[in-house]
């Protein structure tokens, strides 16, 4: 009953309706009530997940966080929402009208659209395209453009370091991430993240590929590649409030500053339901829960790991940011795609796991002790007598 | 970066405050937030904001016989004093105005301090804000004026040191041992 509760609400519309409508129609109905769903979790998500945001990092910094709107402070996303609508629309001077104005509409597009191909659940993938992978790793890169449209137009330096930061940031992140998702390309031989998804069912749902010695460090680097393509802490360089004022929206007020904001929390979920998808499993899991209802967990559970890291890092300085892209995680991927090779062709599941864990941890072992700063020895000085 | 052990740990600190707010006390890590509003902290028996007169049985008898002491030795100079007379001009043991402007008062308890009588006493009032902060500054007798109870209630060690001694006074013949010197 629950497993299928959503799917069971579509369906029944269109039963309902059917009848009474043409059969092309019908068709288009069954594609708008998917994009009406999406369109609707999107922003209702990016609502909740700021506040649940604040309330989290309130309460690792011993605060209560907000919780006068409202009971536990739940309609405090309504409230900001109404201030952001009926605020002032500043636009500078000598800003590019136009690219001002299209900026955070265009930053919008992919983040919805990376919605479509996130299986949320057994049979509830919206477009379950055969190269869904490759379309979100596309889609979800275009939002440079945006940032850096949004800082161009703004014509301010610290709007232009910020954008130019971002394209730097987002250049190097994508390289390891992309090489991260190979593995599990590899494994699952298939592009459409439901079927990645259907390749990890075995063991009552949990032969999840987090649990392989390639899937651990995939999912590690995937991860933290993916917290830096949607620019949060530590890897908010392009947006720093310390260095830059607000990095790429400095000149934004109102509800354009608003749609920044909705865009960065949507990608954020479609980031963390990504991750959740290639490498813990996604929908799969014990049967006791809907299906939905484990991705949902596994989605939320990666979306506070992201707010333990904006409650516990500093930000990354940015020769370290590229370091650790080009330096650490680039190599790591390379070689862990070498190890996802092994695990295919090495017969013997003790055997096999044992020497694909052994690269990953000397070769995190070596990149480590490769990257680590140079300390210069200490010297002990004895006076001639 | 060494395995980035360093970063691990912080990461738990954040985490175990975080659990901590949930599950622990205030002294033991936990939340130590006092919601104002709704919740207060109880105060000090000598916390004090800008003084009362406290009067016994009605408000016509103040406890003050206008001796001016207060007045004189008032750092800030905002207290003033004027003596009651009556019909033939004979001055009384009360005051006819007492105004003290809290623009002035700094709040430094001296008046009680000195006060002879127990009759001046720094409150406890402190949500005094009002949208027109340049009404009302002059506090006149009516203004000031407390009840006994009411000093029992914000201030009972003092209100009780105060009540042995005056019951001490009424009966001379029996020595009652003096409370110990009560700060002021």
């Amino acid at each position: 009953m629950m497993e299928s509760f959503f799917v069971n609400i579509k369906v029944l519309t269109l039963q309902c309706l059917g009848p009474w409508i043409p059969d092309w129609a019908e068709v288009l109905l069954s594609m708008k009530i998917s994009m009406l769903a999406i369109a609707v979790l999107g922003p209702l998500t990016m609502m909740y997940l700021t506040l649940w945001e604040r309330k989290i990092i309130a309460r690792m910094q011993n605060r209560i966080g907000p919780n006068r709107v409202g009971k536990f402070g739940l309609l405090q996303p309504v409230a900001d929402g109404i201030k952001m609508l009926t605020k002032e629309n500043i636009v500078p001077q000598n800003a590019d009208k136009w690219l001002h104005l299209l900026a955070p509409i265009a930053i919008l597009v992919p983040s919805l659209l990376l919605f479509s191909v996130i299986p949320f659940g057994r049979k509830m993938t919206a477009v379950d395209l055969n190269v869904g992978l490759l379309f979100f790793i596309a889609i979800s890169s275009t939002t440079t453009i945006s940032i850096f449209m949004a800082s161009w137009a703004s014509r301010n330096k610290y709007s232009l370091l910020g954008g130019m930061r971002s394209v730097a940031q987002m250049i190097s992140y994508e390289i390891p991430m992309v090489l991260s998702v190979v593995p599990v390309i590899l494994i699952a031989g298939t592009l459409s993240t439901n079927s990645i998804v259907e390749a990890q069912g075995g063991f009552h749902g949990l032969n999840w590929f987090v649990w392989t010695p390639w899937g651990f460090a995939g999912f590690l680097m995937f991860f933290l590649c993916g917290t830096a393509e949607v620019n949060r802490s530590p890897f908010d360089l392009p947006e720093a409030e310390s260095e830059l004022v607000a990095g790429f929206h400095t000149e934004y007020s109102g509800m354009k500053f608003a749609l920044f904001y909705m865009a960065e929390f949507m990608n954020c979920f479609t980031v963390s339901g990504l991750a959740a998808a290639l490498f813990l499993g996604g929908w799969q899991g014990p049967s006791v829960l809907p299906s939905w209802l484990w991705f949902m967990i596994k989605t939320y559970l990666l979306i506070f790991v992201m707010f333990w890291f904006r409650g516990t890092l500093p930000r990354f300085r940015v020769d370290q940011l590229m370091g650790f892209a080009w330096k650490f995680l680039l190599p790591l991927s390379l070689i862990n795609i070498l190890t996802a090779g092994l695990w295919y062709y090495i017969p013997g599941s003790a055997m096999r796991f044992s020497v694909t864990a052994l690269i990953v941890l000397i070769s995190f072992w070596i990149f480590s002790k490769l990257n680590s700063n140079y300390t210069q020895e200490k010297r002990t000085y004895v006076l001639a007598e | 970066m060494l395995f980035g052990s360093g970063i691990i740990q912080g990461m738990l600190v954040t985490l175990k405050n975080f659990f901590a707010s949930y599950f622990r006390k205030a002294d033991q890590g936990g939340l130590f937030t006092v919601e104002y509003p709704e919740k207060r902290i109880v105060l000090r028996e000598h916390y004090r904001n800008l003084p009362v007169l406290i009067y016994d049985e009605s408000p016509d008898e103040p406890r003050c016989v206008a001796c001016d002491i207060c007045a004189k030795e008032c750092p800030p100079k905002c207290i003033t004093v004027e003596r009651a007379v009556d019909a033939n001009g004979k001055p009384l043991k009360k005051p006819s105005s007492f105004s003290i402007d809290a623009a002035i008062c700094m709040n430094c308890g001296i008046c009680e301090e000195v006060c002879p009588f127990d009759s001046i006493f720094m409150d406890k009032d402190f949500e005094v804000a009002t949208a027109d902060s340049n009404k009302n500054m002059l506090l006149t007798l009516p203004d000031l004026l407390r009840s006994n109870e009411y000093l029992k209630k914000i201030r009972p060690e003092d209100a009780a040191r105060i009540e042995a001694k005056k019951a001490a006074k009424a009966r001379p013949a029996q020595p009652v041992q003096e409370p110990g010197a009560g700060a002021p």
